[in-house]
């Protein structure tokens, strides 16, 4: 699926200007449209994208080089202190650490749950709409709404304790956001319910492109349905789950609001990420030199990150298509 | 929601847009700035920046500006309601343009020293000479290094507001007025079934009020004032405040889970607890009053609250009347047409404008003394006059110091309460230049 998408993205504008569009001009003309369609296209943009991306990016670290409160000029120069200060700082690394945490608990219990469910829902069964319509749900509810409404289920006593308490469980009731070391793990739950709808979602279309042929030529060599599945419709569903994944670590290095309505990092930052630590730090503490080191700091974990996913993991989707539109 | 801490638990949602807030500011100047420069035949425009984006207070304001604009028609108004925790961001980004707004709210003490390098707040001094002094020892807060640069509107102090009827059914027949009468009456709550405190340390400042009002009872005036002055918590009866809170906290008076519970919003939030009478007290500031009818549908409640100040610590060096606070204000900056501005202040600060504030927008306790007469609640009352007759009102630590410092000595108490800190963790966080 990745495959295709890519493919049509790259040869995009190549096809428009391509010589079918422009027979019979004389190359200069040609070279001059070209052009004009590539500024008409490519400059608005390229102008947001320099306004709102690149310039950030580069005022932010020019920021971070100094101890500033916001207020009064950038005079007081400070090297590198403020990165020594974040990467050194134990809050800061607790709060990396939550980061890895909720991202690996992802890619250990959220993928196969989306997987499992995906492939359920894309049998013929009755109610299947129904059941799709309900998984995917709450992903189109706003972080902050999700985080409210958890907020309120999740209250001592309240609809979670109650439910578990008439389901005969009442030894699991727990102090859920107030637990320092139960709190990312019951955020981890409603981040799942938040978000287990889009991976969903993700893997059905992507299923859509598995040709149901494959599975019928699997069963009639004799294969089992956990084989076919196994051996033909996970790896076919390869691309769409390896996007899954850039998606889903990006979101997890990134995570902010559910958290910071739920707990605002806390207590004691058992729940922080670097976000919080980045608006506690650098916006309501008005250490904005500092709080832009920290955005720089996740800005680099990033990009690094997607980088070198790009460069191993997704390359083999789209190198392909790549070369194929180019060649 | 008239004042910092009421809106601080709107910080969870307002802050989700953090970065929208700075990108709103940046275009808000056309729109927010002074506009001094439009002065035409002595007429001046006077934009104003104020916290109070909700009803009552946002109308109380605008009465407040048109019966100025009626008596000096030279003087108009561009007023922008802003909410209160967009001014972290926004008044960086005013302060630094070329047109910040001529009046904006100030909460005095470290904020406002925090700005001052900025060199667009006006020292108010000249103007004000003459009757500052009317707001006795209150606009004191409101000074750096001795200069006036911002003019207070209002006073809040911190205390104990308890349900009566609760107190009762327990037996309790006054409150206490020391720890270990507080603590015996924390068993007794607790017998009769209801949280004796609540406490809304999800938002980490109410747990600072507990270490301070302790080191406010531990410490003399001058070590408080030295400790703000130098930012430092060295003095000896800092590290009693926390062997206090300690010794405390064992008696586990607060509700439970309360690591996890917002101080003022929703049913479940401390100030909720109280108000549906789960927990029999909390220690708040005087905007209880205006919080808790909101979270519960009994229409009688602010009259079944009573207010008693924070109780004595055997053998503290604190002087026993002095109590916790601070409260909202107002700066000029310099590109603001003075003696316009200052005069504004100075009418905001009348008696008639103070009485309309106090019964007309709740904003709790008068800068003005004189306006106190029309304070109805008698817990209110019993509040203002721990407050009139205080010795000295000691600013909450988070906002007399440095915002930076404030914040991260705010955060050390919460680790702390979380049973994740130390007093040492506590005395550093200020010491410390970063405290991160």
């Amino acid at each position: 699926m990745a495959r295709t998408e890519s493919a049509g993205m790259v040869a995009g504008p190549d096809i428009v200007s391509g010589p079918a569009t422009t027979a019979g001009q004389p190359p200069r003309r040609r070279g001059l449209r070209k052009r004009i369609e590539l500024t008409v296209l490519l400059a608005p943009p390229l102008l947001l994208f320099t306004g709102f991306v690149i310039v950030p990016i580069v005022f932010a670290a020019w920021y971070s080089l100094y101890n500033w409160s916001g207020y009064g000029p950038l005079s007081d120069f400070v090297g590198l202190q403020n990165y020594r200060g974040v990467l050194s700082g134990p809050v800061f690394q607790q709060s990396l650490l939550h980061n890895v945490i909720i991202a690996v608990l992802t890619l250990v219990i959220q993928l196969p749950i989306s997987i499992g469910l995906a492939l359920l829902l894309n049998r013929r069964m009755r109610g299947r709409s129904f059941l799709r319509l309900a998984v995917f749900t709450p992903y189109v509810l706003s972080e902050a709404t999700t985080a409210v409404m958890w907020l309120l289920l999740l209250q001592p006593g309240n609809f979670v304790d109650a439910l578990l308490k008439a389901a005969g469980l009442g030894s699991l009731v727990h102090q859920w956001l107030a637990s320092t070391s139960l709190v990312l793990y019951t955020l981890f739950v409603v981040i799942t319910w938040k978000f287990i709808g889009f991976g969903i979602v993700l893997l059905l279309a992507g299923l859509q492109g598995v040709p149901a042929e494959l599975r019928e030529a699997a069963a009639i060599d004799g294969a089992t349905p956990w084989q076919a599945t196994r051996r033909v419709t996970l790896p076919l569903l390869g691309p769409t789950i390896r996007i899954w994944i850039f998606l889903s670590v990006i979101g997890s290095l990134q995570l902010f609001d559910v958290v910071w309505i739920m707990t605002a990092g806390g207590p004691a930052n058992a729940s922080s990420t670097m976000v919080t630590y980045l608006i506690f730090n650098g916006v309501q503490r008005t250490e904005f030199g500092y709080g832009a080191a920290v955005s720089v700091v996740l800005f680099v974990i990033s990009f690094v990150f997607a980088l070198a996913y790009q460069q191993f993991v997704l390359r083999r989707d789209t190198t392909g298509a790549v070369t194929r539109a180019v060649g | 929601m008239t004042h910092m801490r009421c809106n601080r638990t709107v910080a969870a949602i307002a802050v989700a847009a953090a970065t929208a807030v700075a990108v709103a500011a940046c275009s808000s100047g056309s729109s927010g700035g002074g506009t001094n420069n439009s002065s035409s035949g002595g007429k001046v425009t006077l934009t104003w920046w104020h916290n109070g984006n909700t009803q009552p207070l946002e109308g109380t304001w605008q009465q407040v500006a048109n019966a100025y604009h009626a008596a000096n028609p030279k003087v108009s108004f561009s007023i922008d309601p802003i909410q209160n925790e967009q001014f972290q961001t926004k008044m960086p980004l005013a302060l630094k343009s070329a047109n910040p707004p001529d009046i904006f709210q100030q909460w005095g003490g470290g904020n406002e020293a925090t700005q001052l390098p900025s060199g667009k707040l006006e020292n108010l001094g000249p103007y004000v000479s003459s009757w500052i002094s009317e707001l006795g020892s209150a606009a004191a807060g409101w000074q750096v290094n001795g200069q006036q640069y911002g003019v207070p509107y209002d006073q809040h102090v911190v205390g104990f507001w308890y349900r009566k009827d609760l107190f009762a059914k327990a037996g309790i027949s006054s409150p206490p007025t020391t720890v270990a009468q507080l603590e015996s009456d924390d068993t007794k709550l607790k017998a009769h079934g209801v949280a004796p405190i609540a406490i809304g340390s999800k938002d980490k400042w109410p747990d600072a009020f507990w270490w301070e009002y302790f080191a406010v009872r531990e410490c003399s005036t001058s070590d408080l004032q030295q400790a703000v002055k130098s930012v430092k918590f060295s003095a000896p009866c800092f590290t009693k405040a926390t062997s206090d809170l300690t010794a405390f906290m064992k008696t586990s008076p607060f509700q439970t889970a309360f690591l996890s519970t917002a101080a003022q919003t929703g049913a479940g939030s401390s100030a909720g607890m109280v108000a549906n009478g789960q927990a029999a007290m909390e220690l708040q500031g005087d905007w209880e009053t205006t919080v808790i009818p909101a979270l519960t549908s009994n229409k009688n409640i602010v009259a079944e609250l009573g207010w008693f100040p924070f109780p004595s610590v055997p053998g503290g060096q604190g002087t026993p009347s002095t109590v916790l606070g601070g409260g909202d204000g107002f700066s000029c900056t310099t590109v603001a047409p003075e003696p316009a501005c200052a005069d504004f202040l100075k009418y905001v600060d009348s008696t008639p404008v103070q009485e309309k504030l106090v019964t007309q927008a709740d904003v709790g306790l008068p800068a003005n003394h004189s306006a106190e007469a029309v304070l109805s609640n008698p817990a209110l009352k019993t509040a203002a006059q721990a407050h009139d007759s205080a010795s000295y009102v000691a600013t909450y630590f988070d906002i007399a110091l440095p915002t930076n410092t404030g914040l991260a000595l705010d955060a050390a108490i919460a680790n702390f309460f979380a049973g994740k800190g130390s007093n040492q963790a506590i005395i550093n966080s200020v010491s410390s230049s970063s405290g991160h």
